[in-house]
């Protein structure tokens, strides 16, 4: 089939994004791993969009992790989505907007779930009313993260200060779009492109100047997995699967990973580490390791935020390569401050691949 | 090297464009039924030698058809010539007729 026969077909995957007053979800294990990610999203959204974003203190993770590994079971689960629904009603938003791709597929899985078995949604009303005297109602619009910094690609591209574009060659950066596999692998519906052609990230790259990689396993699973990790004896299926996707996208070069999912962005960052020091390999150009950013972090860097004060120091694989391509102006003896300056020191025990 | 308590295992991509297909090729020459296998693991699952090794009808034809050729030879080695799994195969396949046809290429193909 000619792609552009593939681009029509998924084409009529397409999803209504709100365009203002967004209830901001957190990710548990994203803003823990990269900090600055969230920052940079609220930032982009309040500052540089003008877009009302509430963070409600009170909200809580989805407990999507410990579902996954049948800690929790579903019906705690749906009651504990249900809380963070009647939070957003509370503070008057019903635009839901969680940062984490696990959460946007567990979201989407009890809404799905509510609609085939209302009984499901009846049981659950029960149980937050008795846990928490609370009555909720669905998000008018649920989407992801990612959704709302593709709905706004050309606004953020307008006020950019920099392209996705190689500073000395002119040449785009070639870049690999990661897709969590819970964004859109089990309601492709929800996604923007659907399963299979998501363009969520490949429409940002796009938009920001850099060129798409298709490589034969673009849309494996980035070896998170879950339980492949959480055990330490499966923790070898884990690295496996990041290790076929490195080996598989190493002959196109690429200049940067781009993903929408903390896992992903986690897992494809740490496992480069790992792998260099199990097997002595690296995947990117000149023994180093291929940056991995998240979307907001990539837009942050074109629209010419302070590198270190977004965070990306937090990745164990290097990103200044990245930086020096592109162009941007940062200070490198920024790196490890604290937000007033002050000097953090060196981190102790970490090996950045050919820092 | 730091020993994390886990390994990654090999990859086990097969690129079709690049396999290496010319044992299929002539087995296929020889003994037509080769291209008649549709894998359903009759032969695998009635396999004597099977029960005390490793050894899997099935899988052999697998290597062959991924271009795993070295692999095929060894494996074909423990076949014992028992010849039940031609009585179960449900497309007629001459199982026995094809091993013995990958041990004579092994002399062949071997430089």
């Amino acid at each position: 089939m000619k792609k552009e026969g593939k681009k029509k077909i998924w084409s009529e995957y397409q999803k209504e994004i709100a365009d203002d007053k967004f209830y901001f979800v957190r990710s548990c294990i994203r803003q823990t791993f990269f900090p600055g990610s969230d920052t940079a999203y609220l930032k982009i959204l309040r500052d540089v969009l003008g877009k009302d974003v509430y963070e409600d203190p009170n909200h809580t993770t989805c407990t999507g992790i410990a579902y996954h590994t049948e800690v929790v079971p579903f019906s705690t689960i749906q009651t504990v989505v249900a809380r963070n629904f009647a939070l957003m009603r509370e503070n008057g938003y019903e635009n839901y907007t969680p940062s984490c791709v696990t959460s946007f597929g567990i979201y989407s899985e009890i809404l799905d779930t509510w609609h085939h078995f209302p009984e499901e949604k009846q049981r659950t009303r029960d149980y937050l009313r008795k846990a928490t005297g609370r009555e909720f109602e669905e998000p008018a619009n649920l989407v992801h993260t990612s959704d709302v910094i593709y709905k706004f690609r050309n606004e953020i591209a307008a006020k950019a200060k920099y392209r996705l574009v190689n500073k000395e060659t002119g040449e785009p950066l070639k870049v690999v779009d990661h897709i969590g596999c819970h964004y859109s692998k089990m309601f492709p519906s929800k996604g923007v492109g659907g399963a299979e052609y998501p363009q969520v990230l490949a429409g940002l790259v796009e938009t920001f100047g850099g060129e798409v990689i298709d490589y034969p396993e673009r849309r494996h699973c980035c070896g998170f997995g879950f339980r492949q990790y959480f055990v330490q004896a499966n923790r070898g299926y884990s690295i496996s699967a990041s290790k076929k996707k490195f080996a598989s996208m190493e002959p196109y070069k690429p200049d940067l990973i781009i993903t929408n999912c903390p896992g992903c962005n986690y897992f494809m960052d740490r496992w480069q580490y790992a792998l260099e020091e199990m097997e002595g390999k690296t995947y990117g150009a000149n023994g180093e390791g291929i940056p991995v950013l998240s979307y907001e972090e990539v837009a942050g860097i074109v629209l010419g935020f302070d590198p270190w004060k977004m965070g990306l120091q937090m990745h164990q694989t290097d990103i200044e390569p990245l930086l020096k391509k592109i162009g941007v102006e940062y200070n490198p003896d920024d790196k490890y401050k604290g937000p007033n300056g002050e000097d953090l020191g060196l981190p102790k025990g970490l090996k950045f691949i050919k820092d | 090297m730091i020993d994390f308590g886990y390994t990654p295992m090999p990859i086990t991509v097969h690129n079709m464009d690049k396999a290496d297909l010319s044992l299929a090729k002539w087995l296929a020459e020889r003994d037509e039924t080769f291209n008649h296998c549709i894998s359903c693991g009759s032969c695998a699952a009635t396999c004597t030698a099977g029960k005390f090794t490793d050894f899997s009808f099935r899988e052999l034809t697998h290597s062959i058809r991924r271009g795993e050729i070295s692999k095929a030879f060894s494996e074909s080695e423990k076949c014992m010539l028992c010849g039940k799994c031609i009585l179960v195969c449900p497309r007629n396949v001459n199982t026995r007729n094809i091993v013995m046809l990958i041990r004579k290429a092994n002399q062949i193909f071997k430089p």
